[in-house]
């Protein structure tokens, strides 16, 4: 995007405009020229920053994320292979990751079923519908966005506990909630809650009810309007709330952390692996662990990368185009 | 837009009977969820604060160790919404404005905490800052503490927040109108001056709202937290750490009452980011 800029310039001490643009009739820069002379080059698409600063603010910014972001990411991975593939293998799978490894899977595919199918729901109807009561549950949305994992974890204890309003349900079913799997799954489904909403609710707005309205009055079923015209339309932003959800529900530690109540093995995601480790100085299986968690993330990325880039070319730039962070401006 | 949606549909006879059925189904599914899912447990801390006592409550808040866990908690969250708030937009200023090598890189880096679990951030930086390590050594050997201390504590929550604001105000630099800047310029407006009244009103709304989203993002923050802080009481402890050393040690109250205060205040800005965006919206008319 960056403009092309004409070679005229003038210097920036005080020298008048070389060239008086075709627009500025009369006394041109008289007005507003505050102590910066203006330098005002006739075509000029984007009044981009000259060489040194433009320079100055990239090397700023790069420098800035590489050393925030990207630094800490090749250093473990730089000090989880210190002693080789082979060690970084061994800690990380004599020590049980295979199995927390698996257990992070199950909950990200059972939290992402529910939230894919309740997402959908809520999307749509927080975007087509309209009720008494309806922004009240559209705040409620993002409320897992700011609420802290922990205090999520807690108040799955307090609800399902022995004293809690749900305790009783869980003794009369012989399930048990706190302390155990089903606990993780539902502290996993509340904070990956307003990914899939959000990323399906922004196309939704964007795209026209016509079709919907048009294949229901031609006789369709609520249903097959649905899987036939809505879900075409929605499945870009609906695959994207799906990876930010995995990406999320892998990532889970605070809540998952207070709710498991520390029962260890059989209950051990990849996140709490890591945490243990940390606490038995098993150092170096804390590193495998977090270094393949994190290359599940950077996979998780650039899948998302590339559905931008397919949806960019097959819907055009105007639509979408939602990253992750978007979710959390609504 | 209910109404023009009846208006269009009040012909279509045969349908309408069915299509309010599977709307009230739906409202009633959606609301459901959302209740039972996210309000229910939210619910269930309030009332063990009032279970609690408004005595044990007071007292839990007015600890040493609470009052300075808020007061850290606060503090580290606002350097790091003002710091994403002058980064991001700069990064988002040079993703948007101008073409580099590496350029695609960067804006895919920028994405990085959004997928990467918190704790293995905090592992990270520990990896990279801690006091064993090259950095981390030399920084203590100058007499400043990176890790266990506020300081690790910014550098985990500017990590884990850091998409937010980028994310938000590049759009906005995307859609701005290159006649209005060019206008600007023509009119002789510095670059400065261009920057100042054209571009930052038109940020201004993003801006905002992705620094309240930051700061409150932060406010909760614990994974990376509890690796990189130390969580010494009154002087690296934040408030979710707190909650957790509570819960662990069995003090339902005090985690209770941090938990309701910490849910009182996310709320509250979640609920102001939303009602500032909204009237920005309507502001902006069609747009």
């Amino acid at each position: 995007m960056s403009a092309v800029r004409p070679p005229v310039q003038s210097s920036r001490d005080g020298a008048a405009p070389a060239v008086v643009g075709p627009l500025s009739s009369g006394p041109a820069d008289a007005p507003l020229s505050l102590g910066n002379p203006a330098t005002l080059p006739p075509i000029r698409k984007r009044p981009t920053a000259a060489g040194p600063a433009r320079h100055l603010l990239t090397g700023l910014s790069v420098g800035y994320v590489v050393l925030l972001l990207g630094a800490p990411v090749v250093a473990i991975a730089v000090r989880a292979f210190a002693e080789g593939p082979g060690a970084f293998l061994h800690a990380l799978f004599n020590s049980g990751g295979a199995s927390a490894l698996a257990m992070s899977a199950g909950l990200a595919l059972g939290a992402t079923v529910v939230n894919t199918v309740f997402g959908v729901i809520v999307a749509w109807v927080l975007t087509r519908d309209r009720f008494w009561g309806r922004s009240f549950l559209n705040a409620l949305v993002d409320l897992p966005f700011a609420i802290s994992p922990v205090i999520v974890g807690f108040s799955l204890i307090l609800l399902f506990g022995p004293h809690g309003w749900l305790g009783g349900l869980s003794r009369w079913t012989g399930i048990k909630v706190v302390f155990a799997l089903p606990g993780m799954a539902l502290a996993t489904v509340f904070v990956s809650l307003p990914f899939i909403v959000r990323e399906v609710g922004l196309v939704l707005a964007e795209i026209s009810r016509e079709q919907e309205e048009a294949a229901f009055t031609l006789g369709a079923s609520p249903l097959r309007t649905f899987f036939q015209v809505t879900l075409p339309n929605i499945r870009f932003g609906l695959l994207t709330g799906i990876l930010l959800t995995v990406a999320r529900c892998l990532g889970e530690f605070g809540a998952i952390l207070v709710v498991s109540g520390g029962v260890a093995g059989m209950t051990e995601t990849g996140t709490l692996f890591v945490f243990r480790s940390l606490e038995d100085r098993r150092d170096l299986s804390a590193y495998a662990m977090a270094v393949t968690l994190a290359s599940i993330s950077i996979l998780l990325i650039v899948a998302l990368e590339m559905l931008k880039r397919r949806q960019h070319r097959q819907t055009g730039p105007g639509r979408g185009g939602a990253s992750g962070a978007r979710t959390t401006t609504s | 837009m209910t109404t023009t949606m009846t208006a269009t549909t009040a012909d279509v006879q045969p349908r309408s009977h069915s299509f309010p059925v599977g709307r009230a189904t739906l409202r009633a599914l959606a609301g459901g969820f959302l209740l039972v899912f996210v309000l229910l447990p939210l619910i269930a801390v309030a009332r063990s604060v009032v279970d609690g006592g408004w005595a044990t409550t007071w007292q839990a808040l007015t600890s040493r160790v609470a009052l300075s866990s808020i007061a850290l908690t606060l503090w580290t969250a606002a350097i790091v919404a003002v710091v994403n708030g002058f980064m991001g937009t700069l990064t988002a200023w040079v993703l948007v404005r101008y073409r580099f090598p590496g350029h695609a890189a960067v804006n895919a880096i920028i994405d990085l905490p959004i997928a990467i679990p918190t704790l293995v951030t905090g592992v990270m930086l520990v990896v990279l800052y801690g006091p064993q390590q090259p950095i981390g050594a030399w920084f203590a050997g100058h007499g400043f503490k990176l890790l266990f201390a506020p300081a690790g504590i910014i550098l985990a929550l500017l990590f884990v927040t850091f998409p937010f604001v980028v994310r938000a105000v590049e759009p906005v630099l995307m859609e701005i109108d290159a006649d209005q800047e060019e206008a600007a310029a023509t009119l002789g407006a510095s670059r400065r001056r261009t920057f100042v009244s054209v571009i930052l009103p038109a940020l201004a709304p993003a801006l905002l709202t992705s620094c309240l989203l930051t700061f409150t993002r932060a406010l909760g923050e614990f994974g990376s937290v509890v690796i990189v802080a130390g969580n010494i009481p009154r002087r690296t402890l934040t408030a979710p750490v707190y909650v957790f050393g509570a819960i662990e040690s069995g003090e339902t109250g005090a985690a209770s009452a941090m938990s309701l205060l910490l849910i009182g205040l996310s709320a509250l800005l979640i609920f102001a980011a939303d009602r500032y965006a909204r009237r920005r919206a309507l502001r902006m008319g069609a747009r």
